[in-house]
């Protein structure tokens, strides 16, 4: 096992990615991310890498998409609404099929908002992240060791399906620091890159990189199978925890920083007796829906909780994952909040009761 | 006659551009530095939304489209992973000089190594004649329809004099594809920016006051004379700036 | 299981304290989190850290319940004393928090820690002088284990840090008030 080093859930992505062999960064300062161009400032000319602070959100991806264009792995981050003005970019990296990893270290919102941990971007990353027909791979880490051996993780399935990866984390995840161990992570076969656009030396035609399709028609097949690559990632990249959900009645829902506060209320409420478990989605983007209508399946499952730090935005997702067969009901904080043990053991109380 | 020969940096795809519209001069004359210097296999063209946003199709290049304004973005993105290609962006007037005026300035602003060309026909083309950055006063346009006024939407932009201002801008020069004299000036304008870049010297930008005889409403040869009376009088010929050739600019 | 809190102005060294917790508990194999408060507060304001050593792993980051606490001013004092779990321990810097609390179910120890430290030439070390204090007060580890870390945590380049804040651990873990 290689040393453990204490470091904060920014800096923590930033040496993941050098480390996966991303060697351009661009992005632009924004709380509570910076730590992240900090770090790539830092450290990128030491591996003969880029960090380029560029003008604007709108710029930064943008020269994400011509590096991705011209074959590298690259990197950028920002903070929700830094995210926002990168949305323009996404829609065209997501059309262009180029990959690239986008972290948003989510605060609260909407306009200028806070500056304190939220997940209030939930249906913006996974639902509404740029216009069109699309989606990208949305990844929740819950802890710095996740934020990561995601970033990793990330890196290889955009290279794989050809796709922005967003690793949707919060303010909380980025500034605390916890022992995180980088780890080799498991080989991937990564698909050679023979489309980038790194000059055809007149050994090949031209490569294009190009995200319109005048006839209706052209565009509605380059969508189509861009459909299909979202079925086969749903297939093959659904990635979840659950903790004591064998026997549990209540079952409570919560990804990120979030699912870590809910375990705790978890083993609180098993201690009063109360069988709570947790489902903790890790990809967002695809959602594990059929994992979870399996368990609303079970006939010791009485309810499923949604706790967020927002107004409740993945809450429908399990309702739909599960046909609501059955009841669901959210529970959240927003606008920095950050929940307490207490108060979601209160809730865990309230839905055992009801039921 | 060789004069007609196609550039072997265009491929064979027919232009899609108007009767009279001079895209198709400037994509010649690109092609043509591509030729002469002897790089098609070490070039990637970037054009984004415009009346050029197909160029992709015609550059025998490796293309990127982008997103309206992004290209020098794009291309910073591009040339910062392969610092020894030849990377060029293809702008109109409304990418270059509203929409992504902040990329514009700030690749001459870091002095990155690409070249841009930039059309200035002082409309929008592909929207169908809306008013630029660049109309002139007085200038009708469909969301100008009394006349550009200074007092509503204030007065054109002149991009190579702004752009001159910047340390990091290496070559800008305006030229004009009005006649066969200043198609040939142009032609030199293109392949020296190349070369500049080839160089490493900074941003190489080479304005081209173009025609548009559909969204103008004139004949192609109206067109060219109402290029010579308006334009060039508000927008002069020249080179702005040549780092080549400190002490002698203008 | 240690739910530790450290709240004080910015610049009182109330992060370092905390981090230095962490890494303490990391090198003891133990599951840590580190999570300082972030935004304006640190520009001046107010200040604080929540630390979890503990030998599951850790839910929320945040300690909302603090079994530890080390307040090092008197708005710290006043926003956190009632939040001190039953039977918990406080250490107050005396030197700045002229009250005491009315708690009788919590251990509250006293230490002029920001005149020790100004006694002592170890001007701006009262937060280590007040982590002294607390390890003489809850052993939550052994002086020696703490001090050598603390002496390892030192910049290479600057190796007398170090040993002043060794110094200054010393001072606050033999102070009797």
């Amino acid at each position: 096992m290689a040393e453990k080093l204490l470091m904060k859930g920014n800096e923590a992505i930033a040496e993941a990615a050098i480390r996966s062999g991303c060697r351009f960064f661009f992005g632009y300062p924004i709380t509570p991310q910076t730590e992240i161009s900090e770090y790539m400032a830092k450290n990128m000319p030491k591996v003969n890498g880029l960090c380029l602070q560029a003008e604007s959100e709108v710029a930064a991806i943008n020269m994400v998409l011509g590096a991705s264009a011209a074959g590298a792995r690259v990197l950028t981050s920002s903070s929700s609404p830094g995210v926002s003005l990168k949305s323009e970019g996404i829609s065209y990296l997501v059309g262009s099929d180029l990959p690239c990893v986008i972290v948003n270290v989510q605060r609260g919102g909407p306009g200028l908002g806070g500056i304190q941990p939220a997940q209030s971007d939930y249906n913006q990353a996974t639902k509404g992240l740029g216009h069109g027909d699309q989606h990208i791979i949305v990844l929740a880490p819950a802890s710095v060791q996740e934020m990561a051996t995601l970033t990793g993780e990330a890196f290889d399935l955009a290279d794989i399906y050809r796709t922005p990866v967003m690793l949707l984390a919060d303010g909380a995840l980025g500034q605390m620091m916890e022992p995180v161990d980088f780890e080799e992570k498991p080989h991937r076969e990564i698909p050679p890159k023979d489309w980038a656009c790194t000059g055809h030396g007149g050994k090949r035609k031209p490569n294009i990189i190009n995200s319109l399709y005048i006839e209706p028609n052209d565009l509605e097949r380059t969508v189509v199978e861009r459909y299909k690559r979202y079925a086969l990632i749903e297939e093959k990249e659904v990635k979840y925890e659950e903790f004591l959900t064998d026997d549990a009645e209540i079952v409570v829902v919560a990804y990120g920083i979030t699912a870590r506060i809910v375990k705790t209320a978890v083993k609180a409420a098993r201690a009063k007796g109360i069988k709570a478990g947790l489902f903790r989605p890790i990809t967002l983007y695809p959602f594990p829906s059929k994992q979870l209508d399996a368990i609303a399946d079970r006939e010791h499952v009485k309810a499923f909780l949604s706790v967020e730090m927002n107004m409740g935005q993945m809450v429908n997702d399990i309702k739909v994952a599960i046909n609501c067969k059955k009841h669901v009901s959210h529970f959240g904080r927003t606008g920095g909040v950050i929940p307490t043990p207490d108060e979601i053991l209160e809730n865990i109380e309230k839905v055992g009761g009801a039921n | 006659m060789v004069v007609f020969q196609k550039p072997h940096a265009l491929t064979d795809t027919p232009f899609h551009y108007c009767p009279g519209c001079t895209h198709g001069i400037v994509h010649r004359l690109v092609a043509e530095a591509i030729d002469d210097l002897g790089v098609e296999g070490d070039t990637i063209g970037i054009a984004p939304v415009g009346c050029s946003v197909f160029a992709y199709n015609y550059f025998n290049c490796d293309m990127i489209e982008a997103p309206h304004g992004r290209a020098p973005a794009v291309a910073t993105g591009v040339k910062r992973v392969h610092p020894s290609k030849i990377v060029f962006t293809y702008q109109g007037d409304g990418d270059l000089a509203a929409i992504g005026t902040a990329e514009t300035v700030h690749v001459g602003a870091r002095g990155e190594n690409i070249t841009i060309i930039f059309i200035n026909n002082a409309i929008y083309g592909m929207t169908g004649g809306q008013m630029a950055p660049t109309t002139l006063l007085d200038q009708v346009t469909t969301t100008s329809p009394y006349g550009r006024k200074k007092e509503i939407q204030g007065m054109p932009v002149k991009v190579c004099e702004m752009l001159a201002t910047l340390d990091g801008v290496a070559y800008a020069e305006r030229v004009s594809v009005d006649s066969v004299k200043n198609v040939l000036a142009a032609k030199k304008a293109v392949k020296k920016a190349f070369e500049i870049q080839q160089k490493g010297l900074g941003l190489s930008i080479v304005e081209v006051l173009s025609t548009c005889p559909t969204n103008w409403g004139l004949s192609p040869l109206k067109a060219v004379e109402w290029l010579r009376e308006n334009m060039m009088p508000y927008y002069p010929l020249g080179v702005y700036k040549d780092v080549t050739k400190e002490g002698e600019q203008k | 299981m240690s739910a530790i809190l450290i709240a004080g102005f910015g610049g009182q060294g109330v992060l370092f304290a905390g981090k230095q917790l962490a890494l303490a508990g990391m090198k003891m194999d133990k599951q840590v989190s580190f999570i300082p408060s972030y935004g304006p507060e640190m520009r001046g304001g107010t200040s604080n850290c929540s630390v979890n050593i503990d030998d599951e792993p850790i839910g929320s980051p945040v300690v909302t319940r603090p079994e530890i606490l080390l307040v090092l001013n008197l708005p710290s004092f006043e926003k956190f004393e009632s939040k001190v779990v039953p039977g918990g321990t406080m250490i107050v810097n005396s030197s700045l928090v002229h009250v005491k609390s009315q708690r009788a179910d919590i251990h509250a120890y006293y230490i002029p820690a920001t005149e020790l430290a100004d006694q002592n030439g170890l001007s701006g070390l009262a937060n280590v002088i007040m982590l002294g204090k607390m390890l003489k007060a809850t052993g939550i580890f052994e002086f020696d284990y703490f001090r050598a870390c603390l002496l390892a945590s030192a910049p290479k380049s600057r190796p007398q840090l170090g040993e002043m804040n060794a110094k200054a651990l010393e001072i606050g873990y033999n102070y009797e008030g």
